[in-house]
């Protein structure tokens, strides 16, 4: 079953997500990149309803691009969150609405902070240290409440996510094999091998 | 279990002598998993004005730009400041806008009234999701802890209560009643609101 998790650290954000496209209970592809790079400092991961997800997450990819070529930079983490948010809140109230659940992190260069948005189908949006979607956060959000330092390095924050990872592919009965890991900082977005 | 529930969280206001109080939970969970600790229910709405939204989440980010989008357009309109009484009506008539697809929250108001003598007049009051005003003189409870609240601030409330007094008061019945709520809690904020001053305390709870 789908599992993201993100975490922030000292001046970054972590964003994992598992890489299986699955319907019912058959896997269709296990090199699936579910988090998308929506400007040079802003990752979301998304997961939920198949279809919806991508539908979803392209349409949001080209508004906040569409948002950078028109005003030379880029939404700030907090105001492409916000913006998203509404997007999801006023499909829910349409009649058919999207059924994706989102991380959203983000580096603020104006003000070198790493965001981390926590954002459900439902529209609700939580600002938070560290974040997981899917059956994978029973085991996350514990272990994190433990293990995670919001002013730890690259290396810490890495540990603490293969923490989480480890635990879920040990305890979760349907749980995914392979993860995107991607990272974002003052230098941009990259992925990395864990 | 119903969608008000989903993600918990209460809200209490109190009347004072001269000053009002109004103090929400920080809790945001999904069911009974526990999502967020810092997500605040209680918005300025005035200077001397505050509104708590308790209920559904997206409900309650929503609700707070759309009051945020209208009160900024009554200031820019009319140009003078906008009575507690006034925004209650407001509140009240854009609830029920909505009222077969309602939004799923359950305001509650706390400010300062200026009256025609040119004192402050405490000022409280709570609506249903539909927008029903409830007018109290002494408390409006709301949100998954309501019951608890009811019960709690029957008890400790009394008339007259000056800002140090009423700070302790709403700040005991909201953490004792929270901590029998399984899906409110983690901690609280406070804002006793006088006619010169906002004073707003963040309170530790039972951190379980």
């Amino acid at each position: 079953m789908e599992c993201s998790f993100a975490l922030t650290g000292k001046d970054y954000v972590l964003v994992a997500a598992d890489t299986t496209s699955a319907r019912s209970i058959i896997k269709m592809k296990v090199d699936e990149d579910k988090i998308k790079t929506l400007s040079p400092h802003l990752l979301m991961a998304y997961s939920g309803e198949p279809g919806d997800t991508v539908q979803f997450a392209e349409y949001i990819e080209r508004n906040i691009r569409l948002y950078h070529i028109r005003n030379l930079y880029p939404l700030r983490p907090q105001s492409a969150a916000s913006w998203i948010r509404r997007a999801l809140a006023e499909s829910l109230r349409s009649r058919q609405s999207y059924t994706v659940n989102l991380l959203v992190g983000g580096f603020d260069t104006a003000d070198k902070t790493p965001h981390l948005y926590w954002i459900d189908y439902l529209g609700t949006m939580a600002t938070v240290p560290f974040a997981a979607h899917g059956y994978g956060s029973y085991f996350a959000s514990s272990l994190l409440d433990r293990y995670h330092n919001p002013d730890g390095t690259l290396e810490e924050g890495l540990d603490a996510l293969r923490r989480a990872i480890d635990e879920t592919a040990k305890r979760l009965v349907v749980s995914p094999g392979k993860y995107t890991v991607k990272v974002v900082d003052k230098d941009g977005v990259r992925v990395i091998d864990l | 279990m119903s969608i008000m529930d989903h993600n918990g969280g209460s809200v209490i206001a109190m009347a004072g002598k001269d000053c009002v109080a109004i103090a929400s939970d920080l809790r945001l969970g999904a069911g009974a998993q526990t999502i967020a600790m810092n997500f605040e229910k209680v918005f300025p709405v005035t200077d001397r004005l505050y509104m708590g939204l308790p209920g559904l989440a997206t409900d309650v980010i929503t609700l707070r730009e759309k009051f945020r989008y209208l009160t900024n357009m009554f200031h820019i309109k009319e140009s003078r400041p906008l009575q507690p009484s006034t925004f209650a009506h407001l509140l009240s008539s854009t609830l029920y806008e909505r009222r077969f697809g309602p939004y799923f929250c359950e305001p509650v108001l706390a400010g300062l009234e200026l009256t025609p003598s040119g004192t402050y007049q405490p000022y409280i009051a709570g609506t249903d999701l539909i927008g029903c005003l409830n007018f109290a003189k002494d408390f409006i409870v709301a949100g998954t802890a309501s019951d608890k609240l009811f019960g709690v601030a029957e008890g400790l409330w009394e008339p007259d209560l000056g800002p140090e007094d009423l700070f302790e008061t709403i700040s005991q019945t909201l953490l004792n009643s929270v901590d029998r709520d399984a899906y409110s809690g983690w901690g609280a904020i406070v804002h006793v609101i006088t006619a010169d001053k906002v004073v707003t305390r963040t309170l530790k709870g039972r951190m379980d």
